[in-house]
């Protein structure tokens, strides 16, 4: 297990390094000279050397990769050019709204997908069958910013229950700011539950189909008891695998979703910065992203194994 | 052999359902490459945010716009961007998956393979924004963000279908008669995996679909005047309680055509592939 850990862990490192050359790549040698492309065309030729001097593009390539790269490790993501503020706080006060809402469209997703896709892979064939694997069709192919405003026209607009958009902050009280996260997170988790259900759907009937649920329900179980006493426990695995890789689309859904609803988050973040050519912004944000994703796989494919034995001779 | 697969095919609910749903969209944006119902760069503002009648079936938007002509247009857009993207995951991830199958367990394979993983670690969002940060927003920036991110997708596809081919007495009959791993790649591979190749594409065709109705919807990808069904849902939204039929059809056409391809892709997996039928989700 350790060597499959560290083995892992090796390739986490070289990914993480190669990420951020891509990111500093795209973002600080393509444009030409990232001072001028922030100021834009008209800008004087002293502010734009001053903006050279405040971003320390004086130095060398490698001379500024490694003291982005080591502010990243200790926490100092830069200076925001268009709020005057480390980018830190920037993406902490951003934070504190994104990351609750992921987990919480991550939670809805699993308690909607478990029991979903559990019933169907029970009733195979049965009408209820058929309506979970129609309705998780349609899951998929709805775009979930489309579906977020309908849930805005209809909730928020119409009925009243909810607030088309933005956030009252957590000081608000708990409630009203989970309130504020309800109708994104449901729009995250439409599509996220239609596909983890379907996984979990499939991964179920496959391991129904074992040798040793025979055995389990020979022995004398009955089909409740085998189906909870050993093939949910197997049939999670490769549905862990999936709520893994999901965790990356919700970062990337959010992104959108926080558009349609007005939350302050780090993907309305993203595109502020992208409409005000905040380049030191876009860069810091793009990597701790992809850092979080990198992370997340990582972790994830430590706890399969861990939950698997046989795959960690697998690597 | 053609007839039994054409009959078959016939009879597969899923295929008729999904082709003709996208056959449906596909013809409305080759139709309206010659002929629209209304002139889509033409603004009518007296006629804005109608309701559907029968002078326009789906309405006018907020520029008294005809909505039917403008979602036959937006076809276009959404259809092309997401067929190159397609295109470019299949011409440069192919080729990649059969050289990683070739020489698997090489440095080559290696170093293909974790490329692949990197790419899948950037959410294409996340390439998209980068791009655009950069270059700015254009059809062209969103059709390589997408293009970028089937890449992985078709050289994992490939090389592990590939992988296991290599094992067959036909291809070891090919090596013992002199041909060069190139040769056998192409000449006895690539049909063997075409089928997969073929269901895959269906599904990132969708997924492109997708991909761009959202980055529109930003405003990362195609800019006005081009129609998109994403830039239409992005203008009817602060309209949505005075004019919710301007949300509705756009949203409606990405959604019958997402899932006409997903319906033709699992049908077509079905009809090409009956072991993979369980491996569906």
């Amino acid at each position: 297990m350790l060597r499959f850990a560290l083995k892992r862990l090796g390739s986490l490192v070289i990914s993480l390094i190669v990420a951020s050359l891509v990111i500093f790549s795209c973002i600080e040698v393509v444009p030409g000279d990232p001072a001028s492309f922030m100021l834009g065309i008209n800008a004087q030729p002293d502010t734009i050397a001053a903006l050279r001097e405040e971003l320390g593009l004086n130095s060398s390539l490698p001379e500024r990769y490694f003291s982005w790269i080591s502010g990243m490790l200790t926490g100092d993501l830069g200076t925001s050019y268009t709020y005057r503020s480390p980018v830190s706080e920037i993406v902490a006060e951003r934070l504190v709204i994104s990351l609750p809402l992921a987990t919480y469209a991550l939670s809805l997703t699993v308690l909607i997908a478990f029991p979903v896709g559990v019933l169907a892979a029970t009733r195979r064939g049965s009408v209820a069958d058929i309506s979970v694997m129609g309705a998780t069709q349609l899951g998929v192919a709805i775009p979930n910013f489309w579906f977020a405003m309908l849930m805005v026209l209809v909730f928020a607009i119409n009925l009243r229950w909810f607030s088309a958009g933005g956030f009252p902050g957590w000081d608000a009280g708990f409630f009203a700011a989970m309130k504020a996260l309800t109708l994104p997170a449901i729009a995250l988790a439409l599509p996220q539950a239609s596909i983890l259900a379907r996984v979990m759907r499939s991964s179920l009937l496959d391991t129904l189909s074992e040798d040793y649920i025979r055995t389990a329900r020979a022995k004398g179980l009955s089909k409740r008891q085998a189906l909870w006493r050993h093939a949910l426990r197997n049939a999670l695995i490769p549905v862990l695998t999936i709520i893994g890789l999901q965790f990356s689309f919700l970062l990337a859904g959010a992104i959108i979703i926080e558009n349609v609803f007005f939350l302050p988050g780090l993907g309305r973040l993203v595109f502020q910065a992208i409409s005000q050519r905040d380049l030191i912004v876009v860069e810091s944000v793009v990597m701790l992203l992809v850092f979080a994703v990198i992370v997340v796989n990582f972790l994830v494919d430590l706890a399969y194994a861990w939950v698997d034995p046989r795959l960690r001779s697998r690597v | 052999m053609t007839d039994t697969i054409f009959s078959t095919a016939f009879r597969s609910r899923n295929i008729v359902l999904g082709v003709s749903l996208t056959a449906i969209f596909a013809l409305a944006s080759l139709v309206s490459l010659i002929w629209t119902p209304y002139d889509v760069t033409q603004f009518e503002i007296a006629n804005k945010l109608q309701t559907p009648s029968a002078t326009h079936w789906f309405g006018t938007d907020h520029f008294g716009r005809d909505i039917l002509s403008m979602i036959m247009v937006g076809a276009q857009t959404s259809i092309a961007v997401a067929i190159v993207a397609v295109v470019i995951g299949m011409g440069l991830g192919v080729p990649l998956g059969l050289a990683a199958a070739a020489r698997c367990g090489s440095l080559l394979d290696e170093i293909i393979m974790r490329g692949n993983d990197l790419v899948f670690a950037f959410p294409s969002l996340l390439i998209a924004i980068m791009i655009t940060a950069v270059f700015g927003p254009s059809a062209l920036n969103a059709i390589i963000a997408i293009g970028i991110f089937n890449i992985p997708v078709f050289a994992r596809l490939t090389r592990g279908a590939a992988l296991s081919l290599w094992t067959r007495d036909y291809i070891l009959s090919a090596r013992v008669s002199g041909k060069g791993a190139t040769r056998i790649s192409i000449e006895h591979i690539l049909p063997n995996v075409m089928n997969l190749l073929i269901v895959q594409g269906t599904i990132q065709f969708s997924l492109g679909i997708l991909a761009e109705a959202a980055l529109s919807y930003v405003g990362l990808g195609v800019q006005p005047p081009t129609p998109s069904w994403g830039r239409m849902l992005a203008d009817s939204q602060t309209l949505i309680s005075l004019a919710p039929h301007m949300a509705l059809f756009p949203g409606f056409a990405i959604i019958l055509t997402v899932l006409g391809l997903n319906l033709a892709g699992d049908g077509l997996r079905d009809l090409l592939d009956p072991r993979l039928r369980r491996v569906g989700r």
